[in-house]
């Protein structure tokens, strides 16, 4: 365990969050989160619905602004950033929607073109395409290059989520909710492809989640987030060692479902 | 808990001056971002398109009917004062003056205000917008300037026509009434039509079509509470939008009588 914490030590932080306060209104979201998120690994974040994981991530890509409390990406602090040098940083860092959000006026090239041509004025037609495929590939997709969003299914739809993100070359990943609404087959696909895409792309995630199935496979270090701040944080194994009735309960629950 | 009515009131007017606040910053970034490169011309052709082409059927219908019934209306009052050739200049100053414009402009609203009211709403509601964000792309130039230029270009175009279709309806009427030739009765009816009559008729229309754009983009892009704020998001942008149109037609007349020294 202290090897394990030196390891830790000695490797690069690419996110650090420190004291980070998030509310709206009345209603205190996140109250004193702290976090280091080190290069190359999975970090999930787990936690029940409404416990503010997917605030905490907004917070991260610098779509929630916080009340308090410093954000630290990739060394940018992200709600001090002005919006252009905001928007460069955001060319090194993907966000998978809960629903994808997919565009869903435009084809699944279109899509995965969209901010390809925009950021990357010099490519060519033929290099853009060969990029489009090329994640489309990665995600095992290619056939539905140009079926619209609506013709998809749910785990296709994921998959086309997280090629659009692939299509800019991230170094990290933010995946809000990668499994939700899907069947335990597709669930257990998706989870492999997150795994696929940390080892062929070197990213680094954090995946947001309440599906303990994901967490496990997925997750290299796991944090459990309750009332606005992480109770656990470690391995599966040390998150959930049955000693604390929180998180057994969140296990059981898991576990019966 | 039970609020009192005072509470209710001043939280009311508390949010009547934070939307109107929030307005005057929305507008105020969309002139910075109108000239701020990069340019989203095909996009912009798009819109106009959807704002222009895709309207037409409608202001050609309702222009027409307008055209029949306000001259099948006019003419009984004008032929007892013996005054019956007096139909097409006052058809003329209608249409131009007032018809013309008002009539585009709420079309205008129900149709492309709505539209992309619930068209925003619906992205910002999906994540979409955030997406975009995400992406890298920004998109308060993507999706809100292309379709205010698009909306603001093409309504006066679509208000000229609008005229046009109005008084060849009107055309008909007083073709089947009075055997009156195509161009016999345009001398007549731009005979009383200035040129300062159509030049207000276009900037007023540049007006109105920033408007319903600016009002639908407002309020889609900040719409909330899933498919139920959608609905909520493109009714007020009608409702919104017509409210400013006649406000802003108010203005107007007074400002183009004072010209014309009445």
């Amino acid at each position: 365990m202290k090897n394990e914490n030196q390891q830790a030590e000695s490797r690069e932080i690419v996110i650090s969050v420190r004291n980070l306060n998030v509310s709206f209104g009345d209603l205190s979201v996140l109250k004193g989160i702290n976090l280091d998120v080190y290069k190359g690994e999975n970090f999930v974040v787990l936690g029940r619905s409404g416990s503010g994981k997917s605030v905490l991530i907004k917070t991260i890509a610098g779509l929630i602004k916080p009340d308090e409390g410093i954000v630290n990406v990739l060394g940018l602090e992200v709600d001090k950033l002005p919006v252009n040098e905001l928007q460069k940083l955001r060319l090194r860092l993907g966000f998978i929607f809960q629903s994808s959000a997919l565009y869903d006026s435009m084809t699944i090239r279109e899509n995965l073109e969209f901010s390809l041509i925009r950021n990357f004025k010099h490519m060519t037609t033929k290099e853009v395409l060969r990029a489009v495929e090329e994640v489309l590939d990665a995600v095992g997709l290619r056939e539905k290059i140009n079926v619209m969003p609506a013709d998809l299914s749910g785990g296709q739809i994921k998959r086309i989520g997280i090629a659009r993100t692939l299509i800019l070359r991230p170094e990290i990943l933010l995946y809000d909710e990668p499994t939700a609404g899907l069947d335990p087959i597709t669930c257990t696909e998706i989870n492999q492809l997150i795994n696929e895409v940390q080892g062929k792309y070197n990213t680094t995630s954090i995946i947001i989640t309440h599906d303990l199935t994901c967490a496990k496979t997925t997750g290299n270090r796991i944090a459990m987030l309750q009332d606005g701040n992480f109770i656990r944080l470690g391995s599966f194994a040390e998150v959930f060692d049955q000693s604390d009735s929180r998180v057994k309960d969140f296990y059981d629950y898991n576990f019966i479902q | 808990m039970k609020r009192s009515k005072e509470f209710v009131f001043t939280r009311r007017i508390d949010a009547f001056f934070q939307d109107v606040l929030n307005i005057h910053r929305f507008i105020t970034r969309f002139f910075k971002e109108l000239f701020r490169r990069p340019f989203e011309f095909k996009e912009t052709i798009h819109q106009c398109y959807v704002v222009g082409v895709k309207s037409l059927l409608l202001i050609s219908l309702t222009g027409f009917v307008i055209g029949i019934v306000f001259t099948k209306q006019s003419r009984p009052p004008l032929v007892s004062f013996g005054a019956a050739s007096w139909l097409p200049s006052l058809i003329g100053i209608a249409f131009v003056r007032a018809i013309g414009p008002l009539v585009t402009a709420l079309i205008a609203a129900g149709k492309v205000g709505s539209n992309i009211g619930a068209e925003l709403g619906s992205m910002k509601v999906t994540e979409q917008i955030d997406a975009m964000d995400m992406s890298a792309v920004n998109p308060f130039k993507y999706l809100v300037v292309t379709r205010v230029v698009a909306t603001t270009v093409m309504l006066p175009i679509l208000m000229l026509y609008c005229t046009f279709v109005g008084m060849m309806g009107s055309y008909f009427n007083v073709h089947a009434n009075e055997l009156t030739s195509l161009t016999t009765y345009f001398q007549s009816a731009f005979s009383s039509v200035s040129f300062l009559d159509v030049w207000s008729a276009v900037i007023r229309s540049f007006f109105y079509g920033f408007t319903i754009a600016i009002v639908g983009s407002y309020r889609g892009f900040n719409a909330t509470n899933g498919t139920q704020g959608v609905g909520k998001a493109a009714n007020r942008a009608v409702v919104f939008s017509m409210f400013l149109i006649f406000a802003e037609e108010l203005v107007a007349v007074q400002i183009t009588n004072w010209i014309h020294g009445l």
